[in-house]
């Protein structure tokens, strides 16, 4: 029995909204398999829910027509994974999903709660780091829109303001279309784990032999999930061959703020940042059209 | 705060008041005496608790029984038909992919919705499939083989 004083589902997200302003004590549950089981081990006192789990309108994946894919922040893991519109356009979205958990996970959690528990380790944050998604906040007030990396602010701490929901997470053309990409979640066990680090590496190309665009996000790598800018710009314009990707590699450590943690030491996490990159950079160009110079 | 449901369990409809903060595995075990659903982690790590809800494997133990409103449940009670275990029961038995038992209802409930689900499925798929389930005996390789045998009949 979870200390549940009031529960209350909103049909519509226009109610949930209402019911959102007009009570500030409410938590937000879609999920549940993180606040569940925050509640079970006493990290919250007895707690107000308003559920989201009966509204539609927040469980849709489409694409628009002008190319851009929208995920519903309700949508869960099972079905981004399984998505064809994720599958063909951001596959690297639905490998970061299936990475996530194990089944009866992925069949309850939701990309939503996801990111707003702001959390370093979050599965589908360096997918969604390196694909510049947009998230849509909706209140009382209206609706903004607001780079991801902009919503991250600290451990467990994101820019949703009193009284918002997070609606949508939208994925432009110019992001992911004519580029590759591949998520690696590096964790002791092959599910059911928390990632000891995690790297989506997407990237376009100029032909099949130069760089033309790169992005690296890593995932427990930081306070937050960020990217590596500084390899990102080293790699623009460069020839695709194992030099430049060693480089790359190297360079990404820079953008890092590893530290030490049960799970793995400082020095290990940067190791696997150079050597992961690399790998999923790889797969990536790959996966791009493009042929890697070994020579 | 207390709530109304209504929900089909093995095929029998249910309505009760329950507390808001009672999971589904709590209804299954304490009002309704189905205690073939475990108890094991409580945190959605182990997979004991599994059942089916609309034919997908959850963790009752963090799923709110208030969800469960107007679903249709199968837990492990309603798997065997006519007291007769089915197929996947029967291949369980027969290669041994049982030890101490406590992770074995859940075990069946994710293999289940496989076999009914239709579609094919490699041993890495099946893995994957029960990549939720924690058996402590180590009896992966059995209970991994009665799902393969289950799977190509």
């Amino acid at each position: 029995m979870y200390p549940i004083a009031d529960y209350t589902e909103a049909r519509t997200l226009e109610e949930a909204i209402e019911q959102l302003s007009s009570n500030p004590g409410l938590l937000i549950i879609a999920g549940g398999t993180d606040l569940l089981i925050k509640l079970y081990h006493g990290k919250l006192d007895t707690v107000q829910l308003l559920s989201l789990r009966q509204i539609k309108s927040l469980q849709i994946i489409t694409e628009n027509g002008d190319g851009s894919i929208s995920i519903g922040s309700l949508s869960t893991f099972k079905e981004i994974g399984g998505h064809p519109i994720v599958q063909q356009g951001i596959p690297i979205l639905a490998e970061a999903a299936m990475a996530m958990g194990g089944p009866q996970i992925r069949s309850m959690a939701t990309i939503g709660g996801n990111i707003c528990n702001g959390i370093p380790s979050a599965d589908s944050a360096p997918a969604l780091f390196a694909l510049n998604a947009i998230l849509k906040l909706q209140s009382k007030e209206g609706e903004r829109a607001i780079p991801i990396q902009e919503f991250y602010r600290g451990p467990g701490q994101v820019d949703l303001k009193q009284g918002e929901l997070l609606t949508e997470i939208l994925i432009t053309p110019d992001n992911y279309q004519h580029f590759g990409g591949c998520y690696i979640k590096f964790s002791m066990r092959k599910a059911m784990d928390i990632a000891t680090l995690g790297v989506a590496a997407t990237c376009k190309l100029n032909g099949t032999a130069r760089f033309g665009q790169v992005r690296i996000g890593l995932g427990v790598a930081g306070p937050t999930p960020l990217r590596c800018t500084l390899a990102e710009e080293y790699a623009v314009g460069k020839a695709v061959n194992g030099l430049t990707i060693a480089e790359i590699g190297k360079i990404a450590v820079q953008s890092a703020k590893s530290r030490t943690s049960w799970r793995a030491s400082k020095e290990y996490r940067e190791h696997l940042i150079e050597e992961l990159t690399q790998r999923a950079l790889t797969t990536a160009i790959t996966r791009a059209g493009g042929v890697i110079d070994y020579a | 705060m207390l709530k109304e449901i209504s929900f089909t369990i093995n095929g029998k409809k249910e309505t009760m008041t329950i507390n808001a903060g009672e999971t589904l595995l709590e209804v299954l075990r304490e009002r309704l005496h189905l205690t073939g659903a475990k108890k094991g982690c409580e945190v959605g790590e182990c997979g004991a608790c599994a059942v089916l809800v609309d034919g997908t494997a959850i963790n009752s133990c963090i799923y709110l029984a208030v969800w469960a409103d107007g679903r249709e449940i199968v837990s492990i009670e309603g798997i065997a038909k006519g007291g007769l275990p089915s197929k996947l029961q029967e291949a369980f038995i027969a290669e041994g992919a049982i030890q101490c038992g406590y992770c074995t209802p859940g075990f069946v409930i994710s293999a289940t919705s496989m076999v009914e689900s239709g579609k094919c499925y490699s041993k890495e798929d099946v893995k994957q499939g029960l990549a939720g389930h924690l058996c402590r005996c180590t009896g992966y390789q059995n209970i991994i083989r009665a799902v393969m045998k289950t799977l190509e009949q």
